[in-house]
């Protein structure tokens, strides 16, 4: 008898530094899981890697339609990375409508995985296709691979004892180990993982493993790939990694700083796309005390968020924009009686309701201004997936210190998208200090402020002799008492405002990539950071005079950044808004800063900033963004 | 590193001090109008207080906007006035976080049942062991006369010159439906009734609602004048206790007794056969309900407690469940950082 190893082909195999793929199906396809899946195992054998899944809007689109396509993209390298990738060089589609909402955005003569088993009339249809792609031409510019990968799921599971749906529900497995089998994985990842996943259910364990490991022989048994690619790990700082998604690594920094400062965590929120995965993984962490409370509405959040710092814990809120919105005037609140709340902001495509499964970073000025009187908060803003972690510290670490409300800016694609990280040793974090208000003899004074920050003291119920007042009403500075005077509440106004200008003392002067001083900096804030960096890089290779600085602290900037700013002929400003930062810059710094905007819900690719970047030096004409039709029409 | 305690252990004053109703007076002027009804029942919380004996750092006011919402500044304790609608949700946070404190909520009925109307109710839904007392004068005192959620049918007001077409809800009814353990009503001039339904809400472990008709003498004076003057009282009010008949009257003469689900006043009832008994701890809330649904002038209007259960407390619950998860373990912030797979780099 000869064994299926006699009988496998000779596969060529070819080393590339990096390979970007994107899955794509329907929304019951299990698409999210299969880009998990792969990831995971990419993270674990080394590479440096970025994803992206994209999601339709609607829970259950009708299955085959082009509103319910969901996506996952993740690039995978053996160099460093910064994003998942302007255009995919491989995609997988599981259904007409997969195809026709992606194939806009795969490279030119890019490899093309179809199940040709879901092209038939009705699904067709449904995709608005009037020939069949695979038999029309129409794809003559890919490497086409149709594989029948429902029938021969379907084989690999026969004599299962489960129902039909539950067997075409494996079809994902299948197309995820010949992808596996393509880039030369093994199957280990998945395998422990599914095994942990679905322990009480050993039928359908089994039932994914035989898909799993059927598409992956497929791959090394069938002639139809000539060549099995070699991605090798990337040359990262040595240390132990995991791989995290930003809304992961939000809920940890913030546990981080729970344990950080000894104070437990208070986490108010009300369900918001995509803010609500920091709610679930919170509310799975009591064992370090923390408390979550699912509110009625937005303003109860951060209410109950202000009640906890009121009461000496860390009250933190989260949302995205609509809910910034809601709760403005509550954090005016914060604002008035100086209470040191964090507001998380996973912002989407605005306005309004806008595009909920879509980024954007529109929110800078609704965060910077949107409230009434001169009210002044701080703001950070991470920029990538794990750097949430450090900037969740970050934010308490300020609120804590300055007495300040401090918004903390995340956006869907920094929440949603993932990367390996290292985890940081805990002697590397940041210190935290607190300190609750002195007892004192006679009046308590909850106004007497720091002479160095400007920080008012923090007096919590339960500490005896200083029972005091506090409220949105404006109060006397010297006595706490409600004042209409007119020079003290100029004096507390300029006060609440000196005390957040004076948080510059206490962060990092802002970080430049490249030349010291030159033709161009593009200078950038919150998930912008993978696209900007690469893309200066790249211009960098070709011998342009491009330095990038990218903006984690957005109130107060950095004390260097005007210094920076004036070091360059000229600042681009690369925005998923209308030019918000640069309005701020422009304003601030009276220096006259480039926008470059797009406001598409989808993030930033390198070749655009590369595109802009060489208008700006003259090295082409206008750069104008091109949009395909790509898995974003499925916002419905 | 692992999970913090909270750091507050400690803070408080292990001795329970005898205070009077002097400690719980700041030197704050009071600001309301002379004459307001405010002024009673700032009075009967102030003598209240000290018979909890609670240490004055353990208690904490909270309010929103309004006359009413002015309470914490002139009661010597920790207080909060915060913003229109939201003191629910601020001291939802504040007891969940720190349940050792005994948290007092004061609201109105524009500030409780119409901006705040929805944090009242899952305040109340969720039965967070605070102490809400509502101000009801069925009317806008501090925006100068509007006509408010509960003001009757057809006022004349500012904003209504001729006159509301909204109809009124009741406060008690609402408090009933979302489910508060314990629901009373009382009356600022009947300064001792209202002292003890303060100090009932403040014993009660669970969510307290009381509803306090207030006089507003300047945008609706006498709006209660008509049940609540002393002369009228016992001929118009009916007094609620719990397992006692339902009697009212100079000489507590007459009762209340059902017929079916509708209550009918029995002048000079002889005996108590027949009337209808007050079951203060039922579960269901018919009866409840229906006593709620009497009103002056058909009947005498019913003071005194509802409703009072027992129920596991939301502060207590949430507490519940940090507490078994830290006995567990406690979080590591290592082990945290490293759940899932991870791998090594040399």
């Amino acid at each position: 008898m000869t064994t299926e190893t006699q009988l496998k082909p000779e596969h060529h195999v070819e080393e590339l530094e990096r390979v970007t793929i994107r899955f794509a199906g329907d929304s019951g396809d299990g698409m999210q899981l299969t880009g998990t899946q792969f990831t995971r195992t990419a993270a674990v054998f080394g590479n440096d890697l970025a994803t992206l899944p994209d999601f339709p809007a609607e829970i259950r689109a009708p299955a085959g339609s082009l509103p319910g396509v969901s996506g996952f993209q993740i690039s995978f390298a053996s160099t460093e990375i910064y994003t998942p990738g302007d255009r995919p060089d491989v995609l997988v589609a599981m259904n007409p409508a997969a195809l026709k909402t992606n194939l806009g955005d795969l490279k030119p003569g890019g490899l093309l995985i179809v199940d040709k088993d879901e092209f038939e009339p009705t699904n067709l249809k449904k995709a608005a296709y009037e020939t069949n792609p695979l038999e029309d031409g129409s794809l003559a510019g890919y490497q086409v691979v149709p594989i029948s990968i429902t029938r021969q799921n379907e084989l690999a599971l026969e004599g299962m004892p489960l129902s039909a749906k539950d067997k075409f529900r494996c079809r994902n497995f299948y197309a995820l180990g010949l992808v596996l089998w393509l880039y030369g994985r093994t199957l280990d990842t998945t395998i422990k993982w599914a095994t942990e996943q679905f322990k009480r259910r050993p039928d359908i364990l089994e039932a994914n493993l035989r898909a799993l490991r059927a598409g992956y022989n497929f791959g090394e048994t069938t002639e139809l790939f000539r060549v099995q690619y070699r991605v090798p790990p990337a040359k990262v700082p040595p240390g132990t990694y995991r791989h995290i998604s930003g809304n992961e690594a939000t809920a940890l920094g913030f546990v981080a700083a729970s344990v950080l400062s000894g104070l437990p965590l208070f986490y108010g929120s009300y369900p918001i796309t995509p803010a609500s995965d920091i709610l679930h993984e919170l509310s799975k962490l009591k064992n370090f005390g923390v408390k979550t409370f699912q509110a009625e509405d937005e303003i109860a959040a951060i209410g109950a968020a202000i009640g906890a710092a009121y009461g000496g814990h860390l009250g933190l809120t989260g949302t995205s924009g609509p809910g910034l919105a809601l709760k403005s005037e509550a954090l005016n609140l914060a604002v008035m009686t100086e209470l040191p709340i964090v507001v998380i902001d996973v912002q989407r495509a605005g306005p309004s309701t806008g595009m909920p499964t879509k980024t954007e970073q529109a929110d800078l000025l609704q965060a910077m201004f949107g409230r009434n009187g001169d009210s002044y908060v701080a703001i950070v803003a991470p920029c990538t997936p794990s750097d949430c972690f450090l900037m969740a510290i970050e934010a308490f670490r300020i609120a804590l210190k300055h007495m300040v409300p401090v918004v903390f800016l995340s956006d869907g694609y920094l929440g949603n998208g993932s990367e390996p990280w290292r985890i940081p040793d805990l002697s590397e974090l940041p210190r935290i200090e607190w300190k609750y208000a002195e007892p004192q003899n006679g009046k308590f004074n909850p106004y007497l402020r720091d002479p160095e920050t400007l920080a008012r003291p923090w007096a919590v119920p339960g500490q005896k002799g200083l029972e005091h007042r506090i409220g949105g009403l404006e109060k006397s500075g010297e006595t706490g008492d409600i004042s209409y005077d007119p020079r003290n509440h100029h004096e507390m106004t300029l006060a609440r405002k000196a005390k957040v200008d004076r948080i510059v003392n206490d962060i990092p002067p802002l970080e430049v990539t490249g030349p010291e001083e030159g033709d161009l900096l593009v200078l950038g804030w919150g998930g912008t950071y993978g696209s900007i960096t690469s893309a200066c890089d790249n211009a960098r290779k070709r011998g342009l005079s491009v330095a990038s600085a990218h903006l984690r602290y957005l109130n107060p900037f950095p004390a260097n950044l005007g210094d920076v700013l004036k070091r360059y002929r000229k600042v681009l400003i690369p925005e998923l808004n209308t030019g918000q930062l640069a309005l701020l810059i422009r304003g601030r710094y009276l220096v006259d800063a480039i926008s470059f905007n797009k406001i598409s819900g989808q993030p930033f690719k390198i070749a655009e900033i590369e595109g802009k970047i060489d208008e700006v030096l003259g090295l082409r004409d206008e750069y104008v963004l091109e949009f395909t039709r790509s898995a974003g029409v499925s916002g419905g | 590193m692992t999970a913090p305690t909270a750091p507050n252990d400690g803070l408080i004053s292990p001795d329970l001090p005898v205070l009077t109703r002097k400690d719980f007076v700041t030197d704050q002027e009071v600001r309301w109008c002379p004459g307001c009804g405010d002024y009673s029942i700032l009075a009967q919380m102030q003598k209240m207080l000290p018979e909890l004996r609670i240490p004055r750092e353990k208690l904490v006011f909270i309010s929103g906007i309004g006359c009413s919402s002015r309470f914490p500044y002139y009661v010597n304790t920790y207080g909060f006035h915060s913003i229109h609608g939201r003191a629910p949700t601020i001291a939802t946070g504040l007891k969940t976080a720190r349940p050792d404190l005994t948290v007092f909520v004061i609201t109105g009925d524009g500030d409780g049942l119409s901006i705040g109307g929805n944090h009242l109710l899952h305040a109340m839904r969720r039965n967070i062991d605070l102490n809400i007392i509502l101000f009801n004068n069925r009317i806008y005192g501090l925006t100068k006369g509007q006509y408010s959620p509960t003001s009757e049918f057809g006022k004349i007001t500012k904003s209504s010159p001729y006159g509301t077409t909204e109809r009124p809800l009741n406060p008690i009814r609402i408090a009933l439906a979302a489910g508060a353990t314990f629901v009373a009503r009382s009356v600022d001039r009947d300064t001792k009734h209202l002292e003890e339904m303060l100090y009932r809400a403040a014993q009660h472990k669970g969510v307290s609602f009381v509803e306090v008709y207030q006089n507003c003498n300047i945008f609706n004076d006498g709006a209660f004048a008509a049940f609540a003057e002393k002369e009228v009282r016992a001929e118009r009010m009916v007094y609620l206790e719990h397992g006692k008949p339902l009697r009212f009257g100079k000489n507590n003469e007459h009762g209340i007794r059902l017929n079916g689900f509708t209550p009918e006043v029995v002048e000079n009832a002889e005996s108590d056969e027949g009337l209808l008994v007050h079951d203060a701890h039922a579960d269901n809330i018919t009866l409840a309900n229906i006593l709620v649904g009497m009103d002056y002038p058909d009947f005498p209007v019913p003071i005194g407690v509802f409703r009072d259960i027992d129920a596991p407390t939301f502060d207590q619950l949430v507490q519940q469940q940090v507490d078994e998860a830290m006995a567990k373990g406690r979080g590591s912030l290592e082990a945290a950082l490293r759940a899932g797979e991870t791998w090594v780099v040399e």
